[in-house]
């Protein structure tokens, strides 16, 4: 039998499950692995500057490609580098595999040098997580961790690699088959269980479809138009479902929660049907529990048996995958008479259109309009706050586009290495980020990579100089107290009792763009925003950042005070 | 609010494998489940490991941890013990100091009583053993406690298995 060593078995286990890019940052512990992927060329990689990015990138790689993304990082430092974006990608269940570096078995747990416990660490953050503890386990663990990864609830999986375990020799061969006695994710639908429900469907005189992010990844989007077409029956999408189905087809309404539209949240609060589908109601969409829908029988297809029945009580629950379910509907699904309560919807929709105030100063709305009348076919990938709730209103997702960003997790940072993880799993595919600059700050030492790796992303930073969504709150709830918000503030501001803060905005984005060798733009009217895009739309070696400067006064309505119910919503005052 | 709420029981079979037990109890520390006891020890087959969770809950919180324990990898099969027929123990080992001559007659009726032996004797000490439900043990404490001053103990939690069915017998 040939003999080789965990390093080799890991790069050709690599190629084997079909691996094109992997998303990579060396170290003393993984040097050997490197080495390897240097003497054996195939897998593309990508070096970002931070491991969080990293995460981030593999994640929107994964995203939008439906594929596993995949990523290699040191031990200690490197390994807990990843926490944050571990739990970003377990939150919205992203297929990760990843692979950390560790000292070698006989230097675990004598706090060697670069030496953490991160299966330990990330134990709650992962689908599943295993230090490799013998050599002939390395292939099969990593067969398992790919399963594991992209079958049943996707999620990321964290395999630890003990240094001496790689170097040492051993089988060359990679399974072909995976049986773990612990995991038989089940997909199938109860087809009994579906026509209960299709029949309590018929039934209703309000019926509501929500679709969540499960419709999404499950990528369902084609099935499910069709199942809406058929049924006539009006859709709400939380955050992470939109584009579930086109947000401009004549029967979607728009998201609901807490800055949901006020139509979609009426409709929630008045259906006598919730026929729900890959979500898992989470606190921002279902505002006070008991009076979440309070007039409807709630219908709940999910994979996750754990999300079934845990934050709302549900009448039919269906274990399944969302396509699997929703083919099946498309199937058995008869038209439905909605006419009278898609009246109703429309004049909610009349009573509160979702729109912002037209002010004379530039404002998001009119930044995500060019977008939307720019660009027909493009990944959209925000960062999180002010910026990334409006995008969710008003951005239009149709057939040809993609909305990705931490919706679970609310990760701030997530916005620039999101849009260059799918653009290098997309590149013909134009690839907008949206950020706000506090977010782009926690990870902006990624326009590195993005100009490096030739990718031509826009990146929009939303300029308002403030923390925008805490500062909402502030202004809301908090007295107008500007408490740890306000990004000019420091030295000069504390001296002066508040009276004074810098002139110049820190950093200055456009010669920061320009040091990385990216294209730097500044908007500051209303008149310069379509020319800034057409602008970025030349550049397409390199990534172009889109400043635009924003009066911090924008607020994002409507919106749900927290703990409150849906109905109580507080709308543009 | 604590409908339901009551003490369960959950047997539990998972890989005998490094981490297993720190993420159960992990799960349980993590989302804010009551854990009463847990007991663990290899089965029959030394890749598989057996838990007996004890835990109070109402029933949906009860119902969510069932749940939690079934999407682990881990984990390959879980049993609700609470209301099958079940048979369910619990060792418990009290250390009384500082007995007086009375003390220990006392003791040894009281172990008589409750089916305990007596597996140590000092000058004036005696140790306990009680091998029952935990329900029962809890009583047990708190009598001896009531009575003396100067005691030692350590419980282990409940072991269980199913009972031999109807069937079978």
């Amino acid at each position: 039998m040939k003999q080789i060593s965990g390093n080799k078995l890991l790069v050709k286990a690599l190629k084997e499950e079909g691996v094109e890019v992997l998303f990579g940052y060396p170290g003393a512990c993984t040097i050997d692995i490197s080495d390897e992927l240097y003497k054996q060329s195939g897998i593309d990689i990508v070096l970002p500057r931070h491991e969080q990015a990293l995460v981030h990138e593999a994640d929107a790689y994964a995203r939008t490609t439906g594929k596993v993304g995949v990523c290699l990082v040191t031990s200690g430092p490197g390994a807990s580098n990843l926490v944050t974006g571990l739990a970003t990608a377990n939150y919205d269940s992203v297929p990760l595999v990843c692979f950390t570096g560790q000292v070698a078995r006989y230097l675990i747990g004598n706090d060697a040098f670069q030496e953490v416990d991160i299966v330990g660490i990330t134990r709650s953050i992962t689908k599943y997580g295993v230090t490799v503890r013998r050599r002939e386990d390395l292939g099969r663990i990593i067969k398992e961790a790919f399963y594991i990864a992209r079958t049943g609830r996707p999620g990321p999986v964290l395999i630890d690699l003990p240094k001496d375990v790689m170097c040492e020799m051993g089988s060359a061969e990679y399974p072909k088959s995976v049986n773990i006695r612990g995991y038989k994710p089940n997909t199938s639908v109860h087809i009994g269980q579906l026509k209960k429900a299709l029949k309590m469907l018929q039934k209703a005189k309000r019926p509501l479809f929500l679709a969540g992010g499960g419709v999404n990844i499950s990528r369902a989007n084609e099935l499910f138009t069709q199942v809406v077409d058929k049924t006539q029956v009006p859709v709400v999408t939380t955050v992470m479902g939109r584009g579930a189905i086109s947000t401009k087809h004549p029967l979607y309404i728009g998201n609901v929660g807490m800055h949901g539209a006020y139509a979609a949240n009426m409709a929630v609060s008045s259906c006598d049907l919730l026929f729900s589908i890959g979500t898992r109601f989470n606190d921002r969409v279902t505002g006070k529990l008991h009076a979440f829908a309070p007039h409807a029988q709630i219908v709940h297809i999910d994979i996750d048996t754990a999300s079934i029945s845990r934050n709302i009580q549900v009448d039919i629950p269906i274990v399944a995958d969302a396509k699997e379910a929703i083919s099946k509907m498309a199937e058995y699904a008869e038209e439905l008479n909605t006419k009278k309560w898609i009246a109703e919807i429309e004049k909610w929709q009349a009573e509160h259109p979702l729109t912002m105030k037209q002010r004379k100063l530039m404002s998001p709305l009119d930044i995500i309009q060019e977008i939307n009348n720019q660009f027909d076919e493009a990944i959209l990938v925000t960062d999180v706050g002010q910026h990334q709730m409006l995008v969710s209103q008003y951005a239009d997702i149709t057939e040809k586009k993609q909305l990705i960003m931490s919706g679970g997790l609310g990760t701030m940072g997530y916005g620039l290495p999101g849009s260059i993880g799918a653009k290098i799993g997309n590149p013909d595919t134009p690839v907008i980020s949206i950020s706000g600059d506090g977010g782009i700050q926690m990870n902006i030492q990624e326009m590195a990579t993005a100009v490096l790796e030739e990718l031509p992303v826009i990146t929009c930073i939303f300029n308002n100089e403030y923390l925008g969504m805490v500062r909402q709150w502030q202004k809301l709830f908090y007295g107008k107290r500007y408490s740890m918000t306000n990004l000019k503030a420091g030295a000069l501001s504390r001296r002066t009792n508040g009276e004074e803060y810098p002139p110049e905005y820190v950093p200055d984005f456009v010669k920061l763009a320009e040091s990385y060798g990216a294209k730097g733009i500044r908007v500051t009217k209303k008149e310069e925003i379509a020319a800034a895009f057409e602008e970025a739309k030349k550049n397409t070696k390199a990534p172009t950042i889109i400043e635009f400067i924003i009066d911090p006064e924008e607020m994002v309505y409507p919106m749900i005070q927290p703990g409150g119910t849906l109905e109580d919503m507080i709308m543009d005052c | 609010m604590d409908k339901g709420m009551k003490k369960r029981w959950i047997s539990l079979y998972v890989e005998n494998q490094v981490g297993v037990l720190s993420k159960i109890s992990g799960l349980f520390s993590g989302k804010s489940y009551n854990l009463d006891s847990l007991t663990v020890g290899t089965t029959e087959d030394p890749t598989v490991s057996r838990m007996t969770i004890a835990t109070v809950s109402d029933d949906e919180t009860f119902e969510q941890i069932k749940k939690q324990l079934n999407r682990m990898i881990e984990v390959i099969k879980v049993i609700d013990f609470t209301d099958i027929f079940v048979r369910m123990k619990e060792i418990l080992y009290i250390k009384v100091k500082n007995c007086s001559a009375a003390d220990k007659v006392e003791l040894f009726q009281i172990a008589e009583t409750f089916k305990a032996r007596v597996i140590d004797y000092g000058k004036d000490s005696l140790l306990l053993e009680f091998v029952q439900t935990a329900t029962k043990n809890d009583a047990v404490i708190k009598l001896i406690k009531e009575e003396f001053k100067n005691i030692e103990v350590v419980r282990g939690g409940s072991v269980g298995i199913e009972s031999i069915s109807m069937m079978e017998r």
